[in-house]
């Protein structure tokens, strides 16, 4: 019942506390000197020269969202991969329709023209 | 043969709807022989049903014809059902026969009108609607012929409702008041048929005859008096008698076929329809017989002091109603049937009479002061009317004789007063019949120009009123003795009188009556042909001190007008402007009008809710979501 | 496992299936066409699927209900639905077949998204596990969002798709938040499982309010009730009216087969928990949606909020939740899908009477009927049948609804739902009474355009739709024997 929460709760409440020392922390023990160096957002060290918020090609996302798309069904096959000693044939013939979807999904988008850069 | 009858309703229909849509291409002649056609052959199929019924054992003379279910919701149930019965088709024949004459009359009668057409359709209508009225099985079925005939009436009385003058005010008044009075009847009727459903259960006519014995005397009596209401409102009795006079605004053939034949005979139908209710309900039966008995009485001092050849008519038409009120108030049904059908023959054939008369004189004048010696330009006529008159004075032999007088002589056995009442009605009835007779017929020609310029109608309104001359006259047989009697036949569907006259007593009543009929006669020629001629002939010397109060309210038909007028639609109007300025504008409408302005209102600040902004949007989405588990956690 | 199971009863989902192989086709079909043309062929493909799809439901109408793999079910109800989406679907490829230029050159897009929709909408009727539910859901709205903003050359088209799409996620994670408590609570995804473990004292019962009042959200949005409506008047605005015609219909009968589904076969025991909150969001819903219509001056937006309110109407079925009200509302939503995809299409030849603005306002349409005779004629038909005046369509719908209802003892609710039926006669007698009885405001002008003939295709769905509406309002008792309820 409401007790089979109880190790919910106390994830949460850890995660919540882990944020509130990260951030808490600092400000209570660390020094705070205020200049234009420091208030720089963090780039790897290298100064920044523009602004960061800026107009991208539309062709990072559409290869972002496709990556994302056939990266998730990727990692849908692991577990499939995982428990197919288990499930046999019968997990084997359910991934065939699968398969043919993303192919012809594939297919489609490579035809479409998506996947080229120019 | 029986299963035909629905026939019967298909031809005035179907003559209707064909002279309504193709009327104006047919003609006037065209539209003639449709209409009157039609009703012949409606006729035709009442004689058929009459044979028919014959052929079935005396005892068991009924059939229902079942057409459809009409209404069927929960337990309460309406067929459209024709009921075939001796009274039924008796009624049927008078509608459809003497309607058919009456059609054929008015060819004539009408010919030349701007709105023929229009005439004729309604006329078809009123068939139809009659003919729905008397062969229902059932009282609803009754109550939509009972409200047709009512529309009917409400068109043809006022088909001239752009005319006005003195006598009728605005006809189409004439109409609206009719249409009016009769609602009140019609309200009666409805009540009757609710309480009726209610405490019976059923609104069959069959079937509220075998369940009316669990009735109590109470329920019966609210019952019929209810229906008397109706009665009294159709059939233009005391109170409500004031609409049938004025109803004469309308054509002449429409007054001889609805407002003395036929349609104001349907309270008497209805009456004798629902005997097994009266039967139950002594006290609204002695009601019912003296409202008849006042009626006649004092319709007949009214005809008494008229001037109007048709108002005369009218007025002893509710007399005669008085008559047939009286009739079956005392429980005498078949003998108050058999007297609407004799009426039926003589007021047409006196109405229609009286239809020549206007038509052959010029401006239709129809003031019995300005007649005099018509019999020399309209020979014909002049018999025609008198043997409608002497039919309705009851002289011996004659049709009326014999049906008022079996009416009397089921009074005389029930209360002596009433009895008394009748036969001085019978006097006066007498008495006007031939002042009118005398006045506009026979003596001098009064008014040069009017005689100057009378002439004698076409064949076509003459030849059908020997039809019903005959019948005036022969009508009485109906009921003779051991040969042909209607009494008898009529008693499969109206039940055995409980009262059986000895035949002495019979033949003194019938000597005693021909003796006030020919004295009524009597005094008529004394007064109108012997006496001045010069104007209506007031009584004078040392009588008409006593009788001339008399007079006057008589000629005043007894201020009821008046009095309606003053204590009724006065208060009434009054009532209704404060309610239409106060309640309705002031407050209904208002009301009606803050709803319509609210919910605009309402929408348009909603719209401004709905600004197109995904935050306020989800804000709105959010809100929900907080509403629902709120409700969900903490209501649950 | 044996795997048999993924075989038996898979002719449940044969019209699903039949959908999908198609859309695989048409996929394969576009790539392989050459240039812009052929946009028509894609068109009568789509419609050649969509006919197969009905005559697959056929095949297996009537057919004791079966489940497959613990996840979809075809009984009389689903079936039902399928059959309204399937109409709704057919009549909405029609419609956008000339509609709008995007269509040319990516009809093939245009055309898989929509039967892809359509089989998402009829899933979502079959469904009996919460995750079945969620991914029906989640395949229609997609492509939805993506119909909506179809026509590109139009700013509001693209808004309309960004709203939808925004809200729409806004509520879907509600709705797959519902879904877990309510797997939480029952302890299983399955509909029938959760109602026996709850239903037999097991399970988590405190997790189960919740649970229903996020997964109403998702419903209500979908469905658009007040106040999850907002979207609606902006979608059905901007989008293209093709695609508002037929997601209009699709939308509103998945939805709520799904919901019905889970209310009454998952949460049954707990009707008297629910069914107030659902009444109160019905009156909301009824009352807001027509008493916005009546300030409308855009016939879509009009139709949008008339939507809105017809589905209040159908909520009260679901709040009576009895058998007979289930196979009210799929009457309901069948005389639905003729009389509002009808009067879309109307609006769609009028569009191209006034210049193809995609969206009509109802000031123009004074004198319509002298200009056009046939459409005025038809949208005074479909107006009527939506106010519910007998014997149309529309009315039995609202009737069978309300009988259901006042059965199930909700009279009080049903006397709101008639009073706003009044009310919304207000709005639809507007649009006939300015189409027949109002003079244009500039006569000179209107008259001089030339006379633009509505396209064949909306020729044939306008003629449909008016004859469906005569047809099951003068013979409902057919259709209503034919459409069935749950445990029907």
């Amino acid at each position: 019942m409401a007790s089979d929460y109880l190790p919910l709760l106390i994830l949460i409440l850890l995660a919540a506390g882990f944020g509130v020392i990260a951030i808490g922390l600092p400000t209570l023990l660390g020094p705070r000197e205020r200049n234009n160096q420091k208030l720089e957002p963090y780039e790897s060290g290298i100064i920044p020269f523009s602004d960061a918020r800026r107009r991208f090609p539309v062709k990072y996302y559409l290869v972002a969202m496709l990556f994302l798309i056939f990266d998730i069904e990727v990692i849908f096959l692991y577990p499939w991969a995982a428990v197919l000693r288990d499930l046999r044939l019968f997990a084997l013939v359910a991934m065939i329709p699968f398969f043919i979807v993303l192919v012809v999904g594939f297919l489609y988008e490579w035809k479409k023209g998506a996947l080229d850069w120019d | 043969m029986l299963e035909l009858a629905w026939l019967i309703l298909v031809f005035p229909a179907l003559g209707a709807l064909v002279n309504l849509f193709v009327g104006d291409r047919l003609g006037e002649r065209g539209i003639h022989v449709v209409a009157s056609g039609m009703v012949v052959l409606s006729f035709v199929v009442s004689l058929g049903l009459f044979f028919g019924l014959a052929g079935l054992d005396e005892h068991h003379r009924t059939a229902t014809v079942h057409l459809w279910d009409w209404i069927t919701v929960g337990s309460f149930h309406a067929p459209a059902a024709l009921l075939i019965d001796p009274l039924s088709v008796t009624m049927a024949l008078v509608v459809t026969g003497v309607g058919a004459l009456i059609h054929i009359y008015a060819g004539g009668y009408m010919h030349g009108e701007q709105n023929f057409q229009r005439f004729f359709v309604y006329l078809n209508f009123f068939i139809l609607a009659m003919l729905v009225l008397i062969l229902s099985n059932n009282f609803v079925g009754m109550f939509v012929g009972w409200e047709g005939v009512g529309l009917a009436s409400y068109l043809l009385i006022g088909f001239y409702f752009d005319r006005h003058d003195e006598s009728y005010g605005h006809y189409a008044d004439a109409g609206k008041k009719a249409f009016l009075v009769n609602r009140i009847g019609d309200f009666g009727m409805l009540l009757a048929v609710f309480l009726i459903w209610t405490s019976v259960g059923s609104v069959v006519f069959e079937e509220v005859h075998h369940g009316a014995g669990a009735l109590t005397a109470g329920a019966a009596t609210a019952i019929c008096l209810l229906l008397l209401l109706a009665a009294t409102g159709k059939s233009a009795q005391l109170p409500l008698f004031v609409w049938l006079p004025d109803a004469m605004a309308g054509p002449t053939p429409v007054s001889a076929l609805i407002h003395a034949a036929t349609m104001v005979t349907a309270g008497i139908y209805m009456v004798a329809r629902t005997h097994f209710l009266w039967e139950l309900a002594p006290v609204a039966g002695g009601l019912a017989a003296w409202v008849g008995g006042l009626t006649a009485l004092m319709a007949a001092t009214i005809a008494l002091t008229q001037v109007d050849l048709k108002k005369i008519l009218a007025y002893s038409t509710i007399s005669q109603l008085g008559y047939m009120m009286l009739g079956v108030g005392v429980g005498a049904y078949a003998f108050a049937i058999f007297h609407l059908v004799t009426h039926a023959f003589f007021k047409a054939l006196l109405f229609l009479a009286a239809g020549n008369v206007m038509h052959g004189l010029p401006g239709g004048e129809l003031d019995i002061r300005k007649m005099g010696n018509l019999r020399a330009k309209m020979p014909t006529t002049f018999w025609l009317f008198l043997i409608g008159a002497s039919a309705l004075a009851g002289l011996p032999i004659f049709s009326g004789f014999f049906s008022k007088d079996g009416i009397l002589l089921h009074v005389a056995n029930f209360n002596i007063p009433l009895y008394l009442i009748g036969l001085f009605t019978a006097l006066l009835t007498a008495i006007y019949s031939f002042r009118a007779v005398f006045m506009a017929f026979l003596g001098e020609a009064r008014d040069q120009h009017v005689h100057d310029h009378a002439h004698e109608s076409p064949a076509v309104m003459t030849r059908p009123l020997w039809v019903l001359a005959f019948l005036a006259v022969v009508g009485g047989a109906l009921n003779l003795p051991v040969l042909l009697t209607m009494e008898h036949y009529l008693e499969a569907a109206v039940g055995a009188p409980a009262f059986h006259p000895n035949v002495t007593m019979e033949f003194v009543l019938l000597a005693v009556s021909a003796v006030v009929a020919v004295a009524g006669v009597g005094l008529a020629y004394g007064r109108y042909v012997k006496g001045p001629s010069t104007g209506v002939g007031r009584i004078s010397g040392g009588v008409a001190r006593l009788v001339s109060p008399l007079e006057l309210v008589a000629r005043n038909k007894w201020y009821v007008d008046e009095f309606y007028a003053a204590w009724i639609v006065g208060p009434l109007l009054g009532l209704s402007v404060w309610f239409n300025q106060v309640v309705d504008q002031g407050v209904v409408d208002r009301a009606v009008n803050l709803v319509g302005q609210v919910s605009l209102s309402l929408g348009g600040n909603l719209r401004k809710m709905h600004n197109g902004l995904v935050p306020t949007y989800a804000l709105s989405l959010f809100c929900g979501v907080v509403a629902l588990l709120l409700w969900f956690v903490i209501g649950g | 496992m044996d795997t048999a199971l993924l075989f038996d009863n898979a002719v449940v989902l044969l019209p699903e299936l039949v959908l999908a192989v198609g859309v695989m086709v048409l996929m394969m079909v576009d790539i392989g066409r050459r240039g812009q043309n052929g946009s028509q062929l894609l068109a009568g493909l789509s419609v050649a699927i969509l006919l197969l799809g009905i005559g697959a439901s056929v095949m297996i109408w009537g057919r004791a209900p079966v489940e497959y793999l613990d996840g979809a079910i075809s009984d009389g109800f689903a079936l039902s639905v399928r059959l309204v989406i399937l109409i709704a679907g057919v009549l909405g490829v029609l419609l956008s077949r000339n509609w709008f230029p995007a269509i040319e050159r990516q009809g093939g897009a245009f055309y898989s998204l929509h039967l892809l929709a359509v089989i998402g909408m009829m899933l979502m009727g079959t469904a009996t596990n919460l995750i079945v539910l969620f991914i029906a859901l989640e395949i229609f709205s997609l492509a939805l969002y993506i119909l909506s903003g179809f026509y590109r050359e139009n700013a509001r088209s693209i808004e309309a798709a960004m709203k939808y799409f925004l809200l729409g996620a806004f509520a879907s994670t509600f709705f797959v938040y519902g879904c877990a408590l309510l797997y939480g609570a029952g302890g299983s995804s399955k509909f029938t499982q959760i109602h026996e473990t709850l239903a037999t004292g097991g399970g988590n019962p405190s997790l189960v309010l919740p649970g229903i009042a996020l997964l109403l959200v998702g419903f209500g949005f979908k469905v658009s009730l007040v106040p999850f409506h907002m979207w609606t008047p902006d979608v059905y605005q901007g989008a293209p009216t093709p695609v508002t015609a037929f997601m209009s219909v699709g939308t509103k009968a998945a939805a709520f087969a799904g919901f019905f589904r889970l209310m009454m076969t998952a949460l049954p025991s707990f009707h008297d928990q629910w069914a107030m909150p659902l009444a109160i969001l019905a009156v909301l819903t009824m009352t807001v949606g027509n008493l916005t219509a009546l300030r409308q001056s855009s016939v879509k937006r009009m139709l949008a909020y008339s939507g809105i309110a017809h589905a209040g109407n159908i909520l009260i079925a679901l709040v009576a939740g009895t058998a007979a009200a289930s196979s009210a509302a799929a009457f309901y939503l069948f005389a639905y899908a003729f009389m509002n995809i009808g009067a879309f299409t109307v609006t769609i030849a009028l569009e191209r009477q006034y210049g193809n603005e995609n969206d009509v306002e109802q000031s123009r349409l004074a004198g319509a009927a002298e200009r056009f005779p046939v459409l005025a004629a038809a949208m005074a038909i479909f107006m009527l049948s939506l106010s519910g005046i007998p014997p149309l369509a529309g009315f039995f719908g609202k009737f069978l609804v309300f009988k259901a209802a006042v059965e199930a003892g909700w009279a009080w609710l049903v006397v709101i739902g008639v009073l706003n039926s009044a009310v919304s006669a207000y709005y639809y007698l507007r649009i006939v009474v300015a189409m027949y009885f109002q003079q244009p405001e500039q006569a000179g002008d209107e008259k001089e355009q030339p006379f633009v003939p509505a396209s064949r295709s909306s020729v044939f769905v306008v003629v449909v739709s008016v004859l469906a509406v005569v047809v099951i309002g003068l013979q409902p008792g057919l259709w209503a024997d034919l459409l069935r309820g749950l445990g029907q």
